[in-house]
């Protein structure tokens, strides 16, 4: 193989890799679909779906994992889910709201994806960063990419709060200037996106409303942040919506990888006013 | 409330009702609301809730929520934030039941009820523009509010009545200077 030829496999590979987690990203939609997103009084409880799925929100591919899903409280404390059950196309499990507050119910990842060549054939690995020990001997051409993942929705009981707003200043992160237990239809919701702690402009946010099956084209509201990572976006119906949002960079933490995935998914409730 | 009182009777909404007949002179507002009586097979009362907002107020004056107030532990509370525009507005920041506010939930017909200013719950109104908002949603139901704008202290007319279409019937207002 010449040195040109080389880079050009290279190169392709490169684009083969970057269109996969494009497909990815457009055909499977990991979520969390509470029950509810704003409640009142005592002894209150959410359920949640959890899935990975082409249509939302109906299960149709893959169960979440369990193991993954953070809940926290009001006061910052974690919260253990209850009633976990994983099926064949969805997780599902309860959140007791012990506290009046805002809660956040997560999942955050950190994984890996590599591709690499052998036995002149082209074959990927993904999982989380320790699969990378699975790498074969033989394995050349590697192309490792980390991904951080967060995917989140929020549950208030009671009066809104914002202390699990709280940045970790790692992969993309939200923070809101509409709180998202408090969007109404046609009324602009501002949401300020950041990566790695500091503001995320130039992001494209995608907002896709749940019922994509019972539509025959599919509908998106997208917008861009500014230089202070904030997008406005309105929703034009009341309704479930699965928000979108990812940028890929050179800023890898893990030292074999060499392109880095931040994303960020999140569910809001829109009421109707 | 364990007292065989007729509903119209009980509560504390009704008591600031007879003090404002004992002060016949006293300033502040009579409010009318129909409560359609409707045939479904299944029918619970509804919620309402019934608050003042304006331009002078830090946050609105809350002046009746109706809901199931006799369910053991505060459970009735359930359902207070289905008044989704009174619950973004001030349900949220409360904690029910609110002495002078909470009342159980009224039968199918025309209530009224009457707050004199300055005695809880209508606190003293500075002169302005204000709409009086009144929400209704029931069980298995829907959902309507209604708006009626008015000036303090009243002048004139009296304030537009409204009516509902659906989970609401007449309401209106009378205002005494």
């Amino acid at each position: 193989m010449s040195i040109r030829f080389k880079h050009l496999a290279t190169g392709l590979a490169a684009i083969a890799a970057l269109s996969m987690v494009s497909v990815a990203a457009s055909a499977h939609r990991a979520w969390l679909l509470p029950s509810a997103t704003t409640v009142s009084g005592t002894d209150m409880w959410v359920s949640v779906d959890a899935a990975i799925s082409n249509n939302l929100f109906n299960a149709d591919h893959f169960p979440m994992q369990l193991g993954g899903i953070q809940v926290t409280a009001p006061d910052g404390a974690a919260v253990q889910p209850q009633n976990g059950s994983t099926g064949r196309y969805r997780s599902v499990f309860d959140v007791k709201l012990d506290q009046t507050g805002t809660y956040k119910i997560a999942n955050a990842g950190h994984s890996v994806m590599a591709s690499y060549q052998q036995n002149g054939e082209r074959k990927r690995l993904r999982g989380p960063v320790e699969r990378l020990k699975d790498l074969p001997q033989d394995a050349t051409d590697v192309k490792v990419s980390e991904i951080i993942s967060r995917n989140e929705t929020f549950v208030t009981n009671g009066n809104l709060t914002t202390t699990v707003f709280k940045l970790t200043g790692k992969g993309l992160e939200l923070e809101p200037v509409t709180h998202p237990n408090d969007l109404v239809e046609g009324e602009p919701a501002t949401f300020r996106f950041l990566l790695d702690g500091k503001p995320a402009a130039n992001l494209k946010v995608t907002a896709v409303p749940g019922g994509t099956r019972y539509r025959n084209q599919p509908v998106e509201i997208t917008a861009t942040t500014n230089a202070n990572g904030e997008v406005a976006l309105t929703f034009p119906q009341p309704g479930m919506y699965w928000l979108d949002a990812e940028v890929a960079d050179d800023k890898a933490s893990v030292p074999q990888a060499s392109r880095r995935v931040a994303r960020y998914n999140m569910t809001v409730e829109v009421m109707p006013m | 409330m364990q007292s065989p009182k007729p509903l119209w009777l009980s509560g504390p909404l009704v008591l600031v009702g007879m003090s404002a007949a004992t002060t016949a002179q006293a300033a502040g507002i009579s409010v009318k609301v129909e409560i359609p009586r409707l045939t479904v097979s299944e029918y619970h009362r509804p919620y309402v809730a019934m608050w003042i907002e304006g331009a002078n107020l830090a946050k609105p004056v809350d002046l009746a929520v109706w809901y199931d107030v006799k369910m053991k532990d505060n459970g009735g509370a359930k359902w207070l934030s289905d008044m989704r525009l009174w619950w973004r507005k001030s349900g949220r920041n409360l904690q029910m039941p609110v002495d002078g506010v909470s009342g159980a939930t009224r039968a199918p017909g025309t209530h009224e009820v009457r707050f004199t200013e300055g005695s809880a719950p209508l606190t003293k109104l500075p002169a302005g523009k204000y709409e009086f908002v009144i929400e209704a949603t029931r069980e298995l139901g829907g959902r309507e509010y209604l708006r009626i704008p008015f000036q303090w202290p009243p002048q004139g007319q009296q304030p537009q009545p409204a009516k509902g279409a659906s989970e609401l019937g007449a309401v209106s207002l009378t205002l005494k200077k």
